[in-house]
């Protein structure tokens, strides 16, 4: 078995902030991480290849320190990872990232599932898995909390995936793509030999040369949207904080909030 | 071979015969915006019932039409649909009603190809979405398989009139940041907008449209749907609630949890949790709100015993009104909280009990 996890490494979310006067993203001295959902991806792939074989490969299409969120994965047991990177694909949007990615993936040849967290910290925007499926013209389940079953004598998967009021149960042929949410596992720690095989691996560069896509396809030329404006959100009124109420107090002001708003 | 076959495409070039080849949907198009006019409005049901989400969605897509002069079209997929007139009321000027068994329940790959081969033919300026859990697996897909912009989980929608550009504004980075988005040259410009943040038309609309029956060819679907497993009714779902009750870590013990139930039960809300509640295994994770969970906007979010990590605010912060309770008065929830009372839960929460029971003449 072949299993592909695309990840992305993303500012830690805690610490971004906008210069209020500039309407720009201060980024120096930001930490990044691996996007949180995509650990979830991550270990479901390592799973499915404890129980049935194979091997994971993790990518990510990333500016160059992105290597570190690949030697992170590695450190949880990924057998390989490829760094997607050139200075034509920065400023891509979800359709030209979806598509520099599935290319990738191309390139990396045959697979049997693909996982995706199912969006990123930085942009939320959930597109890409779902996008790189399109591309590659295979099945997809979003937001899937379950895998029930995957049977490889019939190259079926069996998983829940999330709605708002339940989950509906689906069958998918391999090969597919899933993106994944936190229910879904419970991703483990790097072990101290992970984190020497991942001081060690050797992660190979694929640039736009290498890929087969055409120039007008990535980056900011390729993605039909464009951000136009970044502005922090509205702040939000000063509130009433009551430090001292006595629980009966306490009780009484947030119920006259709730009549005032004709709730109660 | 064909069984496992993936469309990697190396066989191609390598077969001595030259006998292969890979006929690729065409996902690039060159076009002219100007040839693309007209809002549409996808229109989501599930279980023949259309959703609140829709109604909200056909609201602001009047909006954006009336700027526009344009028409607005619902597009609604399913076999035994009730009411489709109401999209009509509801802001449609016309309903495009693909009417199957086949389409009964969602499909992906069938959706996918009906509407996105509809959008090719009939070229709309414009396609909107509600950002649900069907809207955000359906429309990436469409948007990549028409080589369109598409935007997610929009808060505001606005019209640049002179450049007929849909100005897209959205949070980012957690909701730390805001941006707004356009999409210049490709068409359609699509958008999923947030549930609960748009609101639908106040009155009815006078549409001089009907709902017309459109029928495709049938599409094919790799994916077998199995069987919807609907969580507990008794419980409101966090994405539908208008106020919503959260408990975290501050109430040490699962059992404790019925407390939130009780006050959630008399006001009528939804229940929430942060992820410490949820990691504790207290609650199910579809009632998370956090970065790892689900965002929400409901019209009144009250926090108890929840400190308020960053991780938690992201998905609650743009609450209309926030209050909390928590007994360390440094806990960063009393940033975002408009009423914040610093005070022990165990006391204060059943005395708000008791004191809506009270008011509510029980």
């Amino acid at each position: 078995m072949r299993f592909i996890v695309c990840i992305k490494q993303v500012p830690d979310t805690t610490e971004v902030r906008v210069n209020p006067e500039t309407n720009t993203l201060i980024r120096e001295g930001v930490p990044a991480t691996v996007n949180p959902f995509d650990l979830y991806a991550v270990e479901e792939a390592l799973l499915l290849k404890e129980k049935f074989g194979g091997e994971v490969i993790a990518i990510s299409m990333g500016p160059p320190q992105a290597e570190e969120a690949l030697r992170e994965v590695i450190s949880m047991g990924v057998d390989k990872a490829i760094l997607i990177s050139d200075r034509k694909f920065a400023g891509s949007d979800s359709w030209a990232t979806s598509l520099t990615l599935a290319t990738a993936i191309r390139k990396i040849g045959s697979f049997d599932i693909i996982f995706t967290g199912k969006q990123a910290a930085d942009g939320d925007t959930a597109q890409v898995g779902p996008g790189i499926a399109e591309f590659l013209d295979i099945p997809q389940a979003t937001f899937v909390r379950k895998v029930d079953e995957l049977n490889i004598e019939n190259r079926i998967i069996r998983l829940q995936s999330m709605w708002e009021e339940g989950s509906e149960l689906l069958e998918l042929p391999l090969p597919c793509l899933i993106t994944t949410v936190k229910e879904l596992n419970e991703p483990r720690l790097p072990s101290l030999r992970g984190k020497l095989t991942a001081k060690k691996a050797e992660i190979p560069l694929w640039s736009f040369d290498e890929l087969a896509v055409e120039e007008k396809h990535v980056g900011l030329a390729g993605s039909p949207t464009q951000v136009i404006k970044v502005f922090p959100p509205p702040p939000r009124a000063e509130g009433e904080l009551f430090a001292d109420a006595d629980p009966d107090e306490a009780a009484r002001i947030i119920a006259d909030k709730l009549t005032e708003k004709g709730l109660l | 071979m064909l069984e496992t076959c993936n469309l990697c495409g190396a066989c191609v070039p390598v077969c001595p015969e030259d006998a292969l080849s890979i006929e690729e949907v065409k996902r690039t198009k060159e076009i002219d915006p100007s040839e693309w006019r007209g809002v549409w409005a996808f229109a989501e049901q599930r279980r023949d019932q259309i959703q609140s989400s829709t109604y909200e969605l056909l609201g602001a897509a009047r909006g954006v039409a009336e700027k526009l002069e344009v028409q607005v079209t619902a597009v609604l997929l399913g076999s035994d649909v009730e009411n489709p007139e109401s999209l009509l009321a509801a802001g449609a000027d016309e309903v495009f009603y693909i009417k199957d068994e086949s389409l009964a329940h969602f499909g992906l790959e069938p959706y996918t190809k009906i509407i996105a081969d509809l959008i090719l033919e009939r070229k709309p300026e414009i396609v909107l979405g509600a950002a649900t859990f069907i809207g955000r697996s359906l429309l990436p897909r469409i948007a990549v398989r028409v080589h369109a912009g598409l935007t997610a989980d929009c808060t505001g929608l606005d019209v640049d009139t002179e450049k007929r550009l849909l100005l897209q504004t959205r949070p980012a980075f957690g909701g730390n940041i805001m941006a707004t988005i356009i999409c210049p040259q490709h068409r359609p410009q699509m958008a999923t907008v947030r549930p609960k943040v748009m609101k639908p038309l106040e009155e009815p609309y006078n549409s001089k449209g009907k709902v017309s029956e459109i029928s495709v060819d049938s599409a094919s679907n790799r994916v077998r749907f199995l069987e919807f497993v609907v969580d507990d009714t008794s419980q409101i779902n966090i994405a539908e609630a208008d106020i919503i009750v959260t408990g975290g870590r501050g109430l040490q013990d699962p059992k404790n949890f019925a407390l939130i139930e009780e006050l959630a039960g008399l006001l009528g809300s939804a229940v929430g949790a942060s992820r410490a509640a949820v990691d504790s295994g207290w609650i199910n994770y579809s009632h998370q709100v956090g970065q790892t969970g689900r965002t929400v906007s409901p019209k009144l979010y009250i926090a108890v015993g929840v400190s308020g990590a960053i991780q938690h605010l992201v998905g609650m912060q743009s609450s209309d009104y926030i209050i909390a309770v928590n007994k360390d008065p440094n806990a960063p929830i009393f940033k975002v909280a408009d009423i914040g009372i610093v005070g022990d839960l165990f006391e204060v929460v059943p005395k708000l009990i008791k004191e809506i029971k009270r008011r509510k003449g029980e």
